[in-house]
């Protein structure tokens, strides 16, 4: 138990650690308490002090999305006195800008009319009518009591061929915010007024269903939740531009969290930008990497993968012609007659071809590093959902066994949900700390993971034991589950701070990303650098906020900005063409595609 | 149906009013759904003299679903594929694109225009488009033999 006391020891002074964070919570939670009223229905959400990494948001039925949009209409309908129907169209033309739609409006009223689909006429109501002597130009019908409808555009159908058409554009065709009149190269669009009276009940269900898809489509700010068959909408503010600060995780009512963002699970605390490009990376490598790191060694000249699958060791790289021994990686011109035998291990260029490749394979083990962390994670992640079945049957056998109510066991559940939650958190902090260049915040950042890995494997622990020694442990597993939680808050809240101050999070040098990539994405990379930090500089591909430039160059900072340059002098050098090669094979493996596009084969 | 009676207005008001370079007929008297269009080339393209088999069918939701066109005649044409089918792109027969009230006379109309002027942004076959583009006298040149080749 001595651990356990250790763990306790660290409780409290985190509770001290808690406090002051507290504090400056409650400063800010003030600025926002009007806004978070929204959350007052959910009643999951008891009113609690909003952390750094949490965002505002609000969950919307689609009764809400349809409130939403109608005090829009009205709202619009009083600044420009045109009929509902008609400004309805225009929103959703705008794509519900209102200020900019009301401008535009104000200074060319007609052209904007025109190009929304909507003429300058706004007399009339909609009606069905009897026209003596009609034809319908669509069913070539006549006769003096056929049914018949025009909008406001005078284009007159039968009523059953407008129906017909309003029925196939909703049903088949799943339009409903550009349906336009059925006339011969007529653009006036269809209006719900019009719609509601031609037909059934269920098609003007659908199409209200439609228009509210595409109004939350339309949205910035809304977004369905992604979880199948779930009807709710988030409501948040966050804008694409900001995803790089703050990583919007929200919380539908059907209890889903995703990143308001990207949509994907809740990848707290990695950027979107970050999690779109791991995710990228591994299915690019996770399966060749291994592969590749055994078996092997990088030309020196163009780090092109080689291979070596037979004969002598004098190496000639297929796509730089460079020649080079296998055994020593040096030059094979200072090799002189000693062919079969590298004796050369002192020389220079070996020792220098060495450690270039010693860089190049620590890279990868870099990485490998990080991804297996990243997938035991995952991988654990997946046996939680295992374990939360399984805490289900552990609570009942628990409470027969030890005559504990339903309500004394419940401290299973908190705790399975806590772990997979925890691991969730984890397993993400592998894919950040994988883009984080070394320095004091990473390792602050490095502190707080083991802190809290360490916590999920010992309440892991703790929940495997056999359901007799269970309740005895109640106290330790409650403990250690708050403990948990505590540290996940730590973490994220940590990491949310620093992330959005632009520059102290030192992502690792834009190079250093490209050779990460390999230089077939310097577009990526490139992009990612500005993405990240609105400091880089496109011109100089420095980023102004990194130490070397505000405070001049120090230890600490020297070997970063020598790595960086390095990485310029081999990215600038990089340019070799494939050419066949003695006794030495350009690897490619046809199970990675990026590997083929690297090396230029196709 | 609905869609009989205008599908024999048309072929009627086609048959005895019938656009410039264009003769329809029903492929089989049993079946308005399938008409056989002959299409002759027009005096400024190099398709001229030429008489171009078109088919035309109409899809039973006719009119509310667009009509498809082909060349069963062999054309050498940046939007007809150079195929067995000869389809045939055309924006307006889009399915978001047509309009329930528009007619088989402007769908053709169309087509025959299209043979004047090639459309080889909008090409279904890239290479012919490029052809059509940078070198226009082997284009005409080429068309002019398949014409003969296939349509005379």
């Amino acid at each position: 138990m001595d651990s356990d006391d250790d763990f306790m020891s660290d409780v409290s002074s985190q509770d001290d650690f808690l406090g002051t964070q507290g504090s400056e919570d409650e400063s800010l939670g003030e600025d926002f308490d009007d806004l978070d009223a929204g959350f007052s229905d959910d009643k999951d959400l008891i009113k609690h002090k909003k952390k750094p990494y949490e965002v505002e948001f609000k969950v919307l039925d689609p009764p809400d999305i349809e409130r939403e949009q109608v005090g829009q209409v009205n709202e619009v309908c009083a600044v420009l006195g045109l009929p509902p129907e008609s400004v309805a169209i225009l929103l959703r033309f705008g794509r519900w800008k209102k200020e900019k739609l009301i401008e535009s409006y104000m200074e060319h009223p007609e052209e904007t009319l025109e190009e929304a689909g909507l003429g300058s006429n706004f007399e009339g109501t909609a009606k069905t009518e009897r026209v003596p002597g009609f034809m319908c130009d669509i069913c070539c019908e006549d006769g003096d009591d056929l049914e018949t409808y025009a909008m406001r555009c005078g284009h007159r159908f039968c009523v059953d061929c407008y129906r017909h058409y309003l029925g196939q554009k909703i049903k088949e065709e799943g339009e409903a915010a550009r349906i336009q009149c059925p006339g011969d190269g007529c653009n006036r669009i269809v209006d719900y007024k019009s719609l509601d009276l031609l037909v059934t009940k269920e098609l003007q269900g659908r199409y209200r269903e439609l228009l509210t898809r595409t109004y939350v489509d339309d949205k910035e700010n809304l977004k369905w939740c992604p979880a199948p068959n779930c009807q709710y909408a988030i409501d948040c503010g966050v804008k694409n531009r900001d995803l790089r600060r703050i990583v919007p995780t929200v919380r539908c009512f059907c209890k889903h969290e995703f990143c308001f963002g990207c949509s994907l699970n809740d990848h707290q605390p990695a950027p979107c930008k970050l999690v779109k490009m791991w995710l990228q990376k591994c299915e690019d490598d996770s399966e060749t990497a291994n592969w590749i790191s055994a078996n092997t060694k990088e030309c020196t000249k163009c780090n092109s993968t080689i291979e070596k699958n037979g004969g002598c060791n004098h190496m000639t790289c297929r796509k730089c012609k460079y020649e080079f021994c296998w055994m020593c990686m040096g030059l094979w011109s200072e090799h002189g007659t000693s062919w079969y035998n590298c004796n050369r291990y002192e020389e220079k260029s070996g020792a220098d071809a060495r450690s270039a490749q010693a860089k190049s394979r620590s890279s990868l083990e870099r990485y490998l590093h990080y991804y297996n962390r990243y997938a035991n994670h995952e991988q654990s992640a997946k046996l939680d959902k295992d374990l939360y079945l399984k805490t289900e049957k552990k609570m009942t056998s628990l409470q027969s066994q030890s005559g504990l109510s339903w309500i004394e066991v419940q401290f299973l559940d908190t705790a399975s949900q806590a772990l997979q939650q925890c691991r969730q958190t984890l397993k993400w902090t592998y894919a950040f700390a994988f883009y984080l260049a070394r320095n004091n915040l990473t390792e602050i950042f490095e502190d707080n993971q083991k802190d809290l890995e360490m916590a999920v494997e010992s309440l892991s622990e703790m929940f495997e034991k056999p359901v007799a020694e269970l309740a005895e442990l109640k106290v330790d597993i409650l403990d250690k589950t708050a403990y948990c939680n505590k540290r996940r808050v730590i973490l994220l809240s940590d990491t949310a701070e620093n992330l959005k101050n632009a520059t102290t999070f030192c992502v690792r040098g834009v190079l250093e990303i490209l050779r990460i990539l390999h230089v077939s994405s310097f577009d990526e990379g490139f992009s990612f650098a500005q993405s990240i930090s609105t400091t880089f500089d496109p011109l100089t591909m420095k980023c102004k906020g990194f130490p070397w430039e505000t405070g001049g160059h120090s230890a600490e900072t020297e070997p970063i900005y020598a790595d960086q340059m390095s990485l310029v002098r081999g990215l600038q050098s990089h340019r070799g063409s494939a050419c066949p090669g003695q006794k030495s094979r350009v690897l490619f493996s046809a199970s990675s595609p990026r590997l083929k596009r690297d090396l230029n084969l196709s | 149906m609905g869609s009989i009676k205008r599908i024999s207005k048309e072929l009627t008001e086609l048959t005895e009013s019938p656009p410039e370079g264009i003769t329809v007929e029903l492929a089989d008297e049993s079946n308005v759904y399938e008409w056989k269009v002959i299409m002759e080339g027009p005096e400024s393209s190099p398709y001229y003299n030429g008489k171009f088999l078109v088919k035309l069918s109409l899809p039973t939701e006719y009119p509310f679903k667009p009509p498809t066109v082909s060349f069963a005649t062999k054309i050498y044409h940046p939007n007809v594929t150079n195929d067995e089918k000869g389809s045939m792109c055309l924006g307006m027969l889009r399915a978001d694109e047509w309009k329930p009230s528009s007619k088989i006379a402007a769908v053709l109309q169309f087509a025959r225009q299209l043979l004047s002027e090639p459309m080889p942004d909008d090409a279904v076959e890239g290479r012919i488009a490029e052809q059509y583009k940078n070198d226009r006298g082997r284009y005409e040149e080429v068309a002019r033999e398949w014409t003969r080749k296939h349509a005379c």
